[in-house]
């Protein structure tokens, strides 16, 4: 069991992921923001489950549905918000927007908007801290939907070939895009496919933030000790559409009301009062300190300029 | 000065520059034991190992892909793509991924990463083995495309796109791998985005690139046989264009004509035509004219008829001439 410290750290970052995408939606829902945006809300306890075995240093790679991840890994609150609305003190001068955020400083090493294209990226990073002999471990965040893409193959391959400091964690919430995970694969686990890579392939719980931070960790040490890459698959709840907006008439109606059953959230205080972590008055206070956070973040960014013409050109070369 | 072939000055290239920068490294497939497809990675494995020098599986995206991943860390991989048709298997990782990295993250990656790969045809290795796809990555922004045609060319720009902190997309030509010119002994460096006069004139400027800057040159002295003085530039880099060189020339001979490979449809020679037609139209005595593959795939039994040659840029300055 991970120490207090750490336990309070990942209900932070949890309830921190969920109320920043909840405001996102209601900022989207008034215009706010230019784009589109997948938010991950139900999902959270993967982003902070597996990104509290990280150090600073070490990367992650992240998809169009990556804002928790990022925020788990700890990009500033301030720079991702302003990045979301566009703007020029966000962490990509607002040419990122909420698809592509990336952070040097905190390791969010890129989000990706094409499907499955992370994952050969995420494997040079984890080659570069092997061939500089450092000791630095990539994750790689994709969804059930990227693991039938060519690339997800490939990139398995080399890594266990390789034998990568990589972790794959595929975040399964049964959904890719538009369509439930049996109308796309025979198999019920995405973490079995390891195995045909000579991988190691694990399954957990994935609105379950001890289990994930436990297998999480496993999977961070080996990689960082040179055993090699695993498959971590985490099985977790869309509460949500694809995208914001997103009516899902696709989806039956009863499980779009059942799946918050599967609050991690809920699941984790409950247990931290149970143990005597935390008392009952615990939560009301991280909410409280996370509501500020937000709106100087929803502050700072609205009172960030909008990038000049001049951006236009900048950076497509160095 | 010492007569060197143009593979060989690819594989002196990439020892110079990986005994230069412990941060170049080279990846693809069979690149390492046989030395690549073509011999341009020879002895690389010997000299700097296996850390160095890394054979993958038969997997372009993920060779692209971990080139990006690594580069962005620092490192300076040095893809290989056994052929250019090979290309479109990892498409998106060049045009979605590579050329996009800088900007889209707003300028807080470099991504230097080289990838090289031959083209064309001459070989009669048929539709799938034989292809100029330069004008497909010109049309990205943030690539840049180099093409060289001598063995002196294809070492100082491959050494300059290894420096270069930009993703270069390294195109060489299969037909002239055997061919041999002079490389000096010294280092020295091309720079990218520079065309080469490689023959004076002052009647008629021929824009060329890769193997066809030879079938110009061969043209051009057999048109001066009939005193026509044709001047032959050739572009080494298809993106970014030399346009002050392009123009100038123009400018000097009012006549132009392009002549490349690839299919001439939507070829880097209509860009280049448009460019002149647009900004400098009142220097223009004549037509533009284009001397580009037929819109056919490479032939693999009739590749004779379907490359273009000196004939045909022979034709084509004549009409222009003629005009």
């Amino acid at each position: 069991m991970a120490a207090k410290e750490k336990l309070l750290e990942i209900h932070y970052s949890m309830v921190k992921v969920r109320r920043v995408e909840e405001r996102l939606v209601e900022i989207f829902a008034q215009g706010k923001i230019p784009g589109f945006i997948h938010v991950s809300i139900g999902q959270e306890a993967v982003a902070a489950g597996v990104c509290s075995c990280l150090n600073a240093d070490d990367s992650i790679y992240t998809t169009h549905r990556g804002h928790g991840q990022a925020l788990a890994k700890g990009i500033s609150l301030k720079s991702f918000m302003a990045e979301i609305y566009g703007r020029r003190d966000g962490c990509c001068k607002g040419k990122s927007g909420s698809m592509h955020i990336a952070c040097k400083q905190s390791g969010v090493a890129g989000s990706n908007g094409i499907v499955g294209a992370g994952i050969p990226i995420s494997i040079g990073a984890a080659f570069a801290s092997m061939y500089r002999g450092e000791n630095k471990v990539t994750v790689c965040f994709f969804g059930d939907g990227a693991s039938n893409q060519g690339t997800f193959h490939e990139s398995l391959n080399i890594s266990s070939l390789w034998n990568l400091p990589i972790v794959f964690c595929c975040e399964n919430n049964g959904w890719a895009q538009f369509s439930s995970q049996k109308t796309y694969m025979k198999l019920e686990n995405v973490s079995k496919r390891a195995e045909a890579y000579g991988m190691r392939g694990v399954t957990v719980n994935g609105d379950d933030v001890l289990e994930v931070h436990r297998e999480a960790e496993k999977a961070v040490e080996r990689a960082r000790i040179g055993q090699g890459p695993t498959l971590l698959e985490c099985k977790t709840h869309r509460w949500m559409g694809h995208y914001v907006g997103d009516a899902q008439k696709y989806r039956p109606a009863t499980e779009v009301q059942q799946v918050k059953e599967f609050d991690s959230i809920a699941r984790f205080e409950k247990f931290l009062i149970e143990s005597g972590y935390i008392g009952e008055d615990y939560p009301a206070t991280v909410e409280a300190r996370i509501k500020s956070e937000i709106e100087e973040a929803i502050a700072y960014a609205e009172s960030s300029p909008i990038a000049g013409a001049e951006e236009l050109f900048n950076d497509v070369y160095a | 000065m010492k007569e060197t072939r143009y593979i060989k000055a690819i594989a002196e290239a990439l020892h110079e520059e990986m005994a230069r920068d412990e941060n170049v490294f080279i990846i693809g497939e069979d690149v390492g034991g046989p030395g690549g497809a073509f011999g341009g990675t020879k002895g690389l494995l010997e000299t700097y190992g296996e850390r160095r020098v890394r054979d993958t599986p038969i997997s372009e995206s993920a060779i692209i892909g971990l080139a990006i991943g690594a580069a962005a860390q620092g490192l300076r991989p040095v893809a290989e793509i056994m052929f250019a048709d090979f290309l479109p298997v990892c498409m998106d990782q060049i045009v979605n991924q590579l050329a996009k990295t800088r900007y889209m993250f707003g300028g807080l990656f470099s991504v230097p990463v080289v990838i090289r790969s031959p083209g064309g045809g001459g070989l009669n290795a048929g539709p799938q083995h034989s292809q100029c796809l330069e004008s497909w990555f010109a049309h990205v922004p943030g690539l840049k495309v180099v093409m060289p045609s001598t063995p002196y060319d294809v070492k100082g720009l491959l050494k300059s796109a290894i420096r270069d902190d930009d993703p270069v997309l390294f195109l060489e030509h299969k037909a002239l791998y055997a061919m041999k010119g002079e490389v000096p002994e010294e280092e020295y460096l091309v720079p990218i985005g520079k065309a080469d006069v490689k023959r004076t004139g002052g009647d008629v400027t021929v824009v060329t690139v890769s193997r066809m800057v030879h079938q110009c040159l061969a043209a051009a002295k057999k048109l001066a046989e009939e005193g026509i003085d044709a001047e032959v530039i050739d572009l080494r880099t298809v993106s970014p264009l030399d346009k002050e060189t392009i123009f100038s020339s123009v400018e000097k001979t009012s006549k132009l004509v392009i002549a490349h490979e690839a299919v001439k449809a939507c070829g880097i020679g209509a860009e280049i035509s448009a460019m002149v037609c647009e900004e400098m139209i009142d220097h223009l005595d004549g037509p533009i004219v284009r001397v580009g593959a037929p819109f056919v795939p490479v032939p693999f039994n009739l590749e004779h008829l379907y490359l273009p040659n000196a004939d045909d840029v022979i034709r084509a300055v004549k009409k222009v001439m003629e005009y």
